[in-house]
């Protein structure tokens, strides 16, 4: 059931390793080591364990009885991916990586981080096994998530603030990987999403598709069948694609990655990579990018910090490419009206990406039967969006 | 056909001489003022331009050159422009010009396009600082039919990787001095000499390092392991520094000549 081309990591023409000749080595050990860990008893045993004691899984695959009957439709589960420690399904993906880079006996880890949910991710796993750590942020997403920024300070990581480009996470990665050029035989990178070069986005994936597999399990249990659609927020594109691939050969399975528009895909002040994108290379991989007529990569938008990158995951652009899933975007304001909306209806408080799956929710239900099931990705709690939300709203926390 | 670039080494390797290779950003802060300084550090001793078509996203690239490739982009540079500056300086010099451009801008522009363009317009070589060898074939491979020169990258961290990086390659060998982005270096951690010894094992083409190297100091310290050097962060330093247009000129050649002589003597 693999969608990938061995070759140079590639999913169709999607993928490949575009970076600088100083790392192909390192990217090339890092696939050997990582193939041998996948098949190490050891290390799956090491990961699990901290999966579930640690993290907290598995995460509860949730009825929501109250939405469901607001908007009349099919049933709908709620992935609670909120529910794991660090507060995002980003956690899933450090503990592979961190324990990949222990078992590499690599003494630093570096990350970038755009909401700042895989940067405490990376810094907790850090703190737990005893490595140094230092995480790359854009300045603007400094000051949008201060929160997160002081918790990977309190777990005791570096925050670095990126200051070139458009100072969001596009230039947080564009640093991270000139710091891992720099520190290339001591230094381990985790990436956060399924982006960068091979084997960065299948490894992510791999880490990730627990979310999908406990899903598989959950609904067979409760409901005797498969779901009918999965929906999930695109930013890079790892908490959707946790839950899509172990799903990639159910046909029945409709997969909806939920892009977020910004002020609107028609507008300059969008994330909508793959409505509005073409393809072309940056951070390491082929795929879709906003870009303007001559390759410069365009400032993506959205008011969820963790969404505005200007590239999707290979992987992503391989599915909309063959049409296995359907990429759709919702604006800010969609997404804050979905926030509000869950937060009131079922007491749970989304992160203002997955706030962007529950508004795509809020249009597809009403059109499903009552006997259809939709499963959507709540991948992060929304404790560090409230700030943004206040401010939308008119009011004042400080 | 023989490129601008191997006609130029073979010249140099007759007199004994080795290359200066200067690499300034296109459109930084003009393109006027970049027309008119390949001219004149052609005069103060340079052997190749390599002219840096800018990119906003220059993962290989320290401070100073990002900084260079936003100016650049800012004052309005785009690919068009730079194949029409190298079209202008064609009717002044014979110096050969590579580009120096991210595989995006590239692909962007259409690969074949781009090579064509190049050859019709006077490029001699590219370098693609993010395209290594498991992904270079299809540029490889259209380059075949054309005079340009597709200069490949090996790094200290290469290996055993040299050998299949420099097979089949024109032009000259870009050896990256040491681990990191480019940017002005103190010193080199690398064991450069084992290094380009290894490098030569593997290829007759002419191999310049390029990445941290200062100034003079750093030129007479290098030039014995390579048959050319390249020098970018410190001349756009100098060109990133306050000045009239005739200043800056004034200043960079002065800096070109004092690399040039430390190479090999004034003209």
């Amino acid at each position: 059931m693999s969608t990938d081309n061995k070759k140079q990591g590639r999913f169709g023409i999607f993928g490949g390793q575009f970076v600088p000749e100083t790392l192909m080595n390192a990217l090339i050990q890092l696939e050997q080591e990582y193939e041998k860990a996948k098949t190490d008893e050891g290390f799956q045993k090491e990961l699990n364990y901290y999966l579930k004691e640690y993290a907290g899984r598995p995460s509860p695959l949730y009825l929501a009885e109250n939405l469901t009957r607001k908007l009349g439709g099919g049933k709908i589960y709620l992935k609670r991916e909120d529910l794991n420690h660090t507060g995002a399904h980003k956690i899933n993906n450090v503990l592979g990586q961190v324990l990949l880079a222990k078992r590499m006996k690599k003494t630093r880890i570096i990350a970038e981080t755009g909401a700042g949910q895989h940067g405490v991710a990376t810094a907790t796993a850090a703190a737990l096994f005893g490595i140094p750590c230092e995480v790359y942020m854009g300045a603007e997403d400094m000051e949008r998530q201060r929160l997160n920024v002081f918790r990977m300070r309190l777990l005791g990581a570096k925050v670095n603030p990126v200051e070139s480009g458009t100072r969001t996470l596009k230039d947080a990665t564009n640093e991270a990987i000139r710091d891992w050029v720099t520190n290339v035989e001591d230094t381990f990178y985790v990436i956060g999403s399924v982006v960068g070069p091979h084997p960065y986005p299948t490894m992510v994936r791999d880490f990730q598709k627990i979310i999908g597999e406990e899903t598989r399990q959950q609904i067979m249990e409760k409901e005797g069948k498969l779901p009918d659609y999965l929906v999930a927020c695109v930013g890079g594109g790892s908490n959707a694609m946790g839950l899509f691939y172990p799903f990639y050969n159910d046909r029945s399975v409709k997969m909806c990655g939920v892009e977020a528009a910004g002020k609107g895909v028609d507008t300059d002040e969008t994330a909508a990579t793959i409505a509005k994108g073409k393809v072309g290379v940056l951070h390491g991989m082929m795929t879709y990018l906003l870009q303007d007529k001559d390759g410069q990569i365009q400032p993506a938008y959205s008011i969820s910090a963790g969404l505005d990158y200007p590239g999707v995951g290979p992987e992503h652009a391989y599915y909309h490419y063959t049409r296995r899933a359907h990429y759709v975007s919702v604006t800010d304001e969609e997404a804050l009206e979905a926030f509000e909306l869950l937060t009131k209806t079922e007491g749970i408080i989304p992160a203002l990406e997955s706030a962007h799956a529950v508004a795509y929710v809020l249009k597809l239900a009403p059109r499903t039967q009552k006997d259809e099931v939709i499963v959507v990705n709540i991948s992060g709690r929304g404790d560090k969006d409230v700030y943004t939300v206040a401010k939308s709203m008119g009011v004042d926390l400080e | 056909m023989k490129s601008r670039i191997t006609k130029k080494f073979e010249g140099l390797r007759e007199k004994g001489e080795k290359a200066l290779i200067i690499f300034i950003t296109a459109g930084d802060p003009s393109i006027e003022l970049t027309r008119d300084l390949v001219i004149e550090i052609e005069k103060a001793g340079a052997d190749i331009i390599e002219l840096g078509i800018p990119f906003s996203d220059p993962l290989a690239d320290g401070p100073v050159i990002q900084a260079a490739s936003q100016r650049a982009i800012k004052a309005g540079m785009t690919t068009e422009k730079a194949f029409n500056l190298v079209k202008a300086l064609r009717e002044k010099t014979e110096i050969p010009i590579a580009f120096l451009t991210y595989f995006n801008t590239v692909y962007n522009y259409g690969q074949l396009e781009f090579l064509k363009k190049c050859c019709d317009f006077g490029v001699d070589g590219m370098i693609v600082p993010d395209l290594p060898l498991e992904e270079r074939k299809e540029l490889e491979d259209i380059a075949k039919g054309y005079p340009v020169d597709i200069i490949p990258l090996v790094a200290p961290t290469s290996a055993q990787r040299i050998k299949k990086i420099v097979s089949g390659a024109s032009g000259f060998v870009y050896c990256v001095s040491s681990t990191g982005v480019t940017g002005i270096r103190e010193s080199f951690k690398t064991d450069l000499e084992a290094f380009m010894e290894e490098v030569g094992k593997h290829t007759s083409l002419p191999r310049a390092i390029g990445f941290g190297i200062s100034g003079p100091d750093a030129v007479r310290q290098l030039k014995p392991f390579a048959e050319g050097l390249i020098v970018g962060s410190a001349v756009v330093k100098k060109i990133a520094e306050d000045g009239s247009p005739e200043k800056v000129i004034k200043r960079v050649s002065d800096f070109v000549c004092s690399l040039k002589q430390a190479l090999a003597g004034c003209p």
